[in-house]
């Protein structure tokens, strides 16, 4: 059979695929992007689409800074707004001992020279939420930070990569990987491809197509749970997040309410599925109707679990492969990783065309997983 | 849009839909009442505001929502008419209280 | 805590009655569970609160045959649990209930469901006016309530359910404008071939003429072969307008229509437990593929009467008393040739009721326009979304059915596409130039009904508290 020779092909059509994708054309390489479903299937068609600095382990700052920044400028780089709205992102404290907890990180960043986090009273909280139950006495706000539609983002990518040049197949698992002189050869439902770069960006498979190019890097999966409801008129502006609990809150354009935090469901990654565990949902259901008592009779109309990649430490893998050459992984986002998609895409894209990035990537170096793994 | 020609054996008691008492038969699906109460329709959409009325009676159109009793969103072609039950037609997207 | 039941049973109708009769008769613990609030179903709705008087008589026989079943079950020692919707079913199995303002869950091993069918969305442009309503809906209230349309009513359609309609309606003394046959007049030739295996059921197809010949009697209008229909109005239906297959468009005024294209098996519950479904193309349907038993592709998940394919009711009921057999053989009450044995009378019975099925089946096949309707007619009701955005959104690069719910939010409001989903199916088969079948269903996502955050939170502390 003859291969169809790329540039690079970039295996994942959720949002880092389409971004390192979108990225890489730019930057004038010849791109196939390979979807085992279709674009969005899992993590990215089923993201609460939270657009976040606030509370992000300080190793992501910078990158989350800079991504925060393309954010307020998405549609100069897809062509469209992606919904996005930066009615900011609220971690609330509902106790002292909460509190002190948001302040330290609050000190802990001004001590780094980060000020993109502010520490807010009971009053500025009523202000930000006024719905919000009364035994809630501060939060941590970030003004910048709001959330974005996730399918307006997943067309948007899609629409700026294939104009961009990208080739985009859909129902087009890889079967095999093998090396084919300085190309890596596929073998997928779709036909043979051969390119000298590869991107893995197979979220929740990531750690399946490593090892086919044999990165052995342990991960975990997640299945977080979200929750919509009926529509309602508007309730909360900003994104809300807990520091004790679980959590996450915000209201969409169509007035629906989008509640996740991370409760878990189940899942079978062989099947590429993932099922609603409502007894564990019952604990984000109790969560919000305790802080947003207001939302009790209000009507679940559907709920569902995304599928994706976590590291031990939650932090993501991006960067080149220590084995494999011309193979550049981003995945493991564990969970927070949809802020982040523009940089990470961007940054994919300078390692696989220049063979290296000034963004701060180091600490989401793969090896930091493979040497744990070796040492266990 | 709907009447009922027949005396029921069933008993009659009020029920009270937007501030309005109406006569109904204890048990008959609350539904039933709205199609013969005017305006006849039982709420407006959360996306345009149109009118809706029941249009299934079996559970499966969710175009019968109305306030019963307090809780919105309620199929009213799933509720058995109580005597006292006060009902509001729900308009557009859902209001929580302040 | 007590020890569950050993089968679960969802839907009261002809199917979960029989079986839930049959299993108790074999000395299984049985659940029954029912969004109503008494036995009977859709067909025999409120058949436990019927009186001898003329509402009854002019129901019929066959509704006023449900009584005696209804009887039978209450005093067979089943647990009844009605007016008890059941919002979510997860494996092993568990089926969560809301009854009144409480939540619980109750679990089995073997879970059967006979939920039944519902009307076959029906979109035209108007549907969703105040005033339009299916005939399915009608007749419910007219067994509920003895409720009737006010004034002379259109109804427009096609299938035995709009000729017993109006024959019951006429018996009440309810007044009809007319009828607008939407049959395809092209459907009687095709089903001609099957009219003599249908005759081992002559008694329905009698049945069926009768219904015709009294509707005929009356002289109201019936006009045949109409291939599209329109409702009008601001806030209420004020206007109709029909269109014969090659001819010009009529108009006239209308308070009330009731408009019905045939049923459907009810298929979320199965399709949201990722059970294999086929397409039936005789009947323009998604249906569970079962077993001789009626299994389900889910060990221990079981489907009877018309959710395993559209039969009628005493099909249904034969289903409910075959699929109790396989269920007591599962449950060791009786061996594989003794449950053989005792089905043989009922699968006999059964392939006796299904007789007619082909002929109805291709005489009242839906005419292709309510698959793939005007531009403009708003498909998905919830969430008001057009047959051309729909359309849009496919062609734009999402091409199934999940795709385009995720671009347009058709399917993505309470009802959860019962009223939408296959039209959807329909569009997108109808552009690629795909069966129905290839293309498939949306996915349901749960809960398989809106229960509120505040429920949801409450089933969390009763589950810590066990």
């Amino acid at each position: 059979m003859i291969a169809s020779v790329y540039d690079a092909v970039v295996i994942g059509g959720g949002l880092h695929g389409l971004s390192a994708a979108l990225h890489l054309a730019r930057g004038g390489a010849r791109v196939t992007l390979l979807e085992r479903s279709w674009l969005g299937r899992h993590a990215s068609g089923a993201s609460a689409a939270g657009v976040r600095t606030l509370g992000r382990d300080f190793a992501e700052v910078p990158l989350a800074l800079e991504a925060m920044t393309m954010w307020h400028e998405i549609s100069a780089l897809v062509g469209d707004d992606c919904g996005f709205h930066a009615h900011g992102q609220v971690r609330v404290a509902e106790n002292r001992a909460e509190l002190q907890v948001l302040e330290q990180r609050h000190s802990a960043l001004r001590s780094l020279g980060y000020d993109h986090e502010e520490i807010v009273d009971a009053r500025e909280l009523k202000r930000l939420l006024p719905h919000v139950a009364p035994h809630c006495i501060g939060a941590a706000v970030a003004r910048d930070n709001g959330a974005a539609d996730p399918h307006r983002t997943l067309r948007a990518f899609r629409r700026a990569a294939e104009a961009a040049g990208v080739t985009l197949r859909e129902n087009c698992g890889v079967e095999a990987i093998e090396r084919a002189g300085e190309c890596w050869r596929l073998r997928t439902a779709c036909g043979v491809f051969e390119a000298p770069n590869l991107v893995n960006a197979a979220g929740a498979w990531a750690g399946e197509v490593a090892a086919l190019v044999g990165d052995r890097i342990p991960l975990g999966t997640k299945a977080s749970m979200m929750i919509v409801t009926e529509r309602m008129n508007p309730l909360v502006k900003p994104v809300v997040s807990s520091v004790g609990r679980p959590l996450s809150l915000k209201q969409t354009d169509q007035g629906t309410l989008l509640i996740g935090g991370g409760v878990q469901g189940r899942f079978d990654l062989k099947k590429e599925e993932a099922t609603v565990d409502f007894a564990a949902l019952s604990k984000a259901a109790r969560t919000v109707s305790e802080l947003f008592p207001v939302v009790r009779d209000v009507r679940i109309v559907r709920a569902w679990a995304g599928l994706e990649a976590k590291t031990v430490d939650l932090l993501p893998v991006i960067g080149l492969s220590p084995n494999a050459p011309g193979v550049a992984h981003a995945f493991g986002f564990s969970g927070h990783g949809f802020q982040l998609v523009p940089v990470v895409g961007a940054a994919i894209a300078e390692l696989v065309l220049h063979g290296g990035t000034n963004r701060p990537i180091a600490a989401f170096d793969a090896r930091r997983l493979m040497a744990k793994e070796a040492a266990a | 849009m709907f009447v009922r020609p027949f005396d029921s054996q069933q008993k009659a008691v009020p029920v009270v839909i937007d501030g309005e008492t109406v006569m109904a038969a204890e048990g008959e699906m609350l539904a039933s009442v709205l199609l013969r109460t005017v305006p006849f329709y039982t709420r407006t959409t959360p996306v345009s505001e149109s009118r809706r009325a029941p249009y299934c009676l079996m559970g499966v159109c969710f175009d019968c929502l109305a306030v019963v009793d307090g809780v919105a969103s309620v199929q009213t072609c799933l509720v058995p008419v109580r005597a006292g039950m006060r009902v509001e037609r729900q308009h557009g997207r859902r209001e929580v209280p302040l | 805590m007590s020890p569950g039941p050993d089968v679960i049973i969802l839907g009261a109708g002809p199917a979960g009655m029989a079986a839930a009769t049959r299993l108790r008769d074999c000395g299984v613990a049985v659940t029954l569970i029912d969004e109503q609030p008494a036995l009977g179903g859709q067909i025999w709705r409120g058949i436990e609160t019927s009186h001898n008087g003329p509402l009854e008589n002019a129901l019929g026989k066959d509704y006023r045959a449900g009584a005696g079943p209804a009887a039978v079950l209450r005093a067979s020692g089943a647990e009844l649990r009605l007016a008890a919707q059941v919002w979510q079913i997860e494996e092993g199995w568990r089926v969560f209930v809301k009854t009144g303002d409480a939540v619980g869950m109750v679990t089995a091993p073997i879970l059967l469901l006979a939920s039944g069918a519902q009307e076959r969305p029906n979109p035209f442009p108007g549907w969703t006016l105040p005033g339009v309503v299916s005939v399915g809906g009608a007749q419910i209230m007219l067994k509920t309530s003895g409720q009737v349309p006010e004034n002379p009513v259109w109804v427009a359609g096609s299938g035995p359910l709009p000729l017993l309609y109006m024959t019951q309606l006429l018996a009440l003394g309810g007044r009809l404008a007319g009828y607008l046959d939407t049959a395809p007049r092209e459907n009687f030739s095709k089903a001609l071939p099957h009219f003599p295996a249908a005759l081992t059921g002559w008694r329905d197809l009698y049945k069926g003429a009768r219904w015709l010949w009294q509707l005929r009697r009356t002289g109201i209008p019936v006009i045949s072969d109409v291939a599209e229909i329109e409702a009008k109005g601001n806030d209420r239906l004020e206007t109709i307008a029909y269109r014969r297959r090659g001819g010009e468009w009529i108009s006239m005024p209308a308070e009330v229509l009731l408009a019905h294209e045939g049923v459907v098996p009810g298929v979320h519950f199965t399709l949201a437990l990722g059970c294999e479904h086929d397409w039936r193309d005789d009947q323009l349907c998604f249906a569970p593929r079962l077993d001789d038993w009626g299994e389900t592709s889910r060990e221990g998940l079981f489907v009877a009467g018309d959710g395993a394919g559209i039969g009628g009711a005493e099909a249904a009921r034969l289903r409910g008393e075959i699929t109790a057999i396989g269920i007591a053989r599962r449950l060791g009450k009786s061996s594989e040739s003794e449950a053989a044995r005792l089905a043989k009378s009922p699968r006999r019975e059964l392939a006796r009721a299904l007789a007619t099925r082909p002929f109805l089946d291709a005489l009242y096949r839906p005419r292709p326009e309510i698959f793939v309707p005007a531009a403009e007619t708003v498909v998905c009701r919830c969430e008001e979304v057009t047959a051309k955005q729909i359309l849009d959104a496919a062609r734009l690069g999402g091409s199934g059915p999940n795709q385009v719910k995720a671009f347009t939010r058709a399917g993505m409001g309470p009802c959860q596409g019962r009223q939408c989903g296959y039209t959807v199916s329909h569009l997108l088969a109808r552009q690629q130039d795909k069966s129905v079948g290839d293309v498939g269903f949306f996915h349901i996502r749960p809960p398989l009904k809106p229960v509120s955050l505040g429920d949801l939170a409450a089933l969390h502390v009763e589950e810590s508290a066990l």
